[in-house]
């Protein structure tokens, strides 16, 4: 971060407001914008994307200006160890099942903590695919697949 | 008929089972009635309406009881409530009158509970009734009011919860117009016809989010579990703690109503109150029974009334209202002030259940307080895999569909990055809830004053409204009241 930037919470926050307004924006463009009397499906969100993009301004501003704190280190072993196995868990529920698809998102997904073991590991896979099994489709009969095509279900 | 409704045996076993989840969450660091709601709201779907917001208003309040419980013994609040409480209740616990302070909360907030459940029974009818009169623009003020309060009590920078606000209210944009029908902000995905999946968003948020930044800081908490001895207090040990739940239980009842308020702010309140008016002030911090007390029945009370405005309104005040209101919705149940006259069955039974599960709530915590300790053996990393698995399972249910688990995942990132950045994901949330009602009343009361905004300020309630939003942002802003929220949120 260049050093004239005093407070990069601020600034950071400010850019992120800037850049949501201009995506909405973009998207308000293809909209009938209407009247204040009749107003058209973009109105509302058009006002609200101005409001966004001054308030990120501000926010902005505020990072030149005022002093503040750094950002602390992001956890990446954290962010991706656990956005990964999820995002795998909706790409393969259909097709894989629901033992094998959830334990293996329930392993990666202990590998975010730093105190991974083993066989910790292979123990919350086990418990909790049984007791997602017991809760979610024998107690409340959720239609999901326990053993998916992939695999040789049906 | 409310304890009618409330005492079938069915609702009965949610409202335990609600209570119970609650006390759970509360006693587990890291995990709060927020992400557990947002876990839970999936399942309800299978419920009959009133069970299911039985159990997820048991899981509120029960999660203010169990709070307190690691707040004294461990000095580690499960709850953001019970902070001020670990003050003076640890160091109680650390002069051996843990059991003194356990019951002095556990007391003082059944009473704060039995007093906000007559409350809401005496106050929400009527309440609903003036609010049956109410047009578009009175509507639009009344939730610019809500956004508005919500604002000046978050915590934090202004102009960012400002911005999370807008930022949700554009989320709550997508999808289909109201009025026209066409669709906004698709980006070319056929799943944002529909909008952006409430579930997958206050998952996304406050479960995954959440999970990623504990995971940042990961040490070890010590647990020293001594027995507790002597929960039941003599008399004069008692009678001190008599008049702080009391001056608790009235604070805490005011600041649940107002917009914006809850549990958490109602039991700083209280903490300083006592601190005021106490004769000698240095007794705080060092073991006051009255820091225990006082707050302990805030926030139970508070946290009760929230549900008036979100009954008789239906504008949520806090996160957790926003998500029992998304729990009524998901229950086709139009929330609004005719929820009292046209469910009167789910409307009284709500209610009586909260002072049947207060009475429950009392017995979970006394007797039983020593195995809610050993839950506190149980570390972080193996919790989290399991909250992820619920929230994988719970949100995918909704509708089967493996789009709203990208949502969710999606919006888990940008949670983190939010916190990261000192902004606070509640007041995205109360805007993406009340987004397509306050444009909906504002499109109407735009027609019906043929285009003219001046209708807001010439419909007196309106104006008053709107005048006291204004206020409520102007007064933050002046920089010796700035200063006191600073403080008060820092203590």
């Amino acid at each position: 971060m260049p050093s004239f930037i005093k407070n990069p919470k601020d600034f950071l926050a400010g850019l992120l407001f800037i850049f949501i307004s201009a995506l909405f924006a973009y998207g308000t463009m293809e909209l009938p914008i209407g009247t204040a009397f009749r107003m058209g499906p973009g109105y509302f969100p058009m006002v609200l994307c101005i409001m966004l993009a001054a308030l990120g301004l501000v926010v902005m501003f505020n990072g030149f200006v005022l002093d503040g704190e750094k950002i602390a280190q992001f956890t990446w072993r954290g962010l991706f160890n656990i956005v990964l196995p999820v995002v795998f868990f909706g790409v393969t529920l259909r097709g894989l099942g629901f033992v094998l698809s959830l334990g293996i998102t329930v392993f990666f997904v202990s590998i975010a903590s730093v105190h991974f073991k083993l066989r910790t590991a292979l123990l919350s896979v086990v418990v909790l695919v049984f007791a997602g099994w017991a809760i979610f489709i024998w107690g409340l009969g959720l239609p999901i697949q326990v053993w998916g095509p992939w695999v040789g279900g049906y | 008929m409310g304890f009618g409704q409330a005492f079938t045996l069915g609702n009965l076993f949610y409202c335990f089972l609600g209570v119970l989840l609650g006390t759970l969450v509360g006693v587990l660091p890291g995990l709060g009635p927020t992400a557990t709601i947002a876990m839970l709201l999936p399942i309800t779907f299978q419920l009959p309406p009133a069970s299911a917001l039985i159990m997820l208003a048991g899981i509120y309040y029960g999660a203010q009881y169990g709070g307190s419980t690691t707040a004294i013994l461990i000095n580690l609040p499960g709850e953001s409530s019970s902070v001020v409480t670990a003050i003076d209740g640890y160091k109680l616990a650390r002069q051996g009158k843990a059991g003194l302070a356990l019951f002095t909360a556990a007391v003082g907030s059944f009473f704060a509970g039995t007093v906000a459940t007559f409350l809401i029974a005496g106050f929400a009818p009527p309440l609903a009734a003036v609010a049956l009169s109410f047009g578009p623009a009175e509507y639009f003020s009344l939730m610019v009011l809500g956004l508005a309060a919500s604002v000046a009590l978050a915590h934090g920078s202004l102009i960012k919860a400002v911005g999370m606000v807008v930022l949700g209210l554009l989320l709550g944009t997508v999808g289909q117009d109201l009025y026209t029908g066409t669709p906004r902000f698709s980006f070319g995905m056929t799943e944002l016809a529909d909008g952006v999946e409430f579930v997958a968003l206050v998952m996304g948020l406050f479960g995954i989010g959440e999970i990623i930044r504990n995971l940042e800081d990961e040490s070890e908490r010590s647990v020293f579990a001594q027995k507790v001895m002597g929960l039941l207090p003599s008399w004069s040990d008692f009678k001190p703690t008599i008049k702080p739940i009391l001056r608790g239980s009235a604070l805490g009842t005011v600041l649940g109503i107002l917009p914006g308020g809850g549990a958490m702010l109602s039991s700083f309140a209280a903490y300083s109150l006592e601190k005021r008016i106490a004769k000698d002030q240095s007794r705080f911090g060092k073991g006051a029974i009255e820091g225990v007390a006082a707050p302990e029945a805030a926030n139970n009370a508070g946290a009760q009334t929230s549900f008036i405005p979100m009954l008789t309104l239906g504008i949520p005040s806090n996160p957790v209202m926003a998500l029992m209101i998304g729990a009524m919705i998901i229950q086709g149940i139009q929330p609004g002030p005719n929820v009292v006259t046209e469910k009167p069955e789910l409307f009284w039974g709500l209610i009586a259940s909260m002072w049947v599960g207060n009475v429950m709530l009392l017995v979970l915590n006394l007797p039983m307080i020593g195995m809610w300790v050993k839950f506190l053996t149980v570390p972080y990393h193996v919790l989290f895999p399991g909250i992820i698995a619920v929230c994988c399972i719970g949100v995918y249910s909704v509708s089967n569909n493996p789009f709203d688990v990208y949502t969710m995942a999606f919006f888990g990132v940008v949670g983190y990055v939010l916190v990261k950045l000192d902004c606070e994901p509640a007041p995205l949330i109360l805007g993406f809830v009340i987004g397509k009602m306050l444009e909906e009343y504002l499109r109407r009361a735009m027609l019906l004053s043929r285009g003219d905004p001046l209708v807001f300020f010439q419909r007196p309630i309106s104006a008053v409204l709107l005048i006291m939003s204004i206020a409520a942002l102007v007064l933050v802003l002046i920089p010796s009241i700035s200063k006191k929220r600073e403080e008060a949120f820092k203590e």
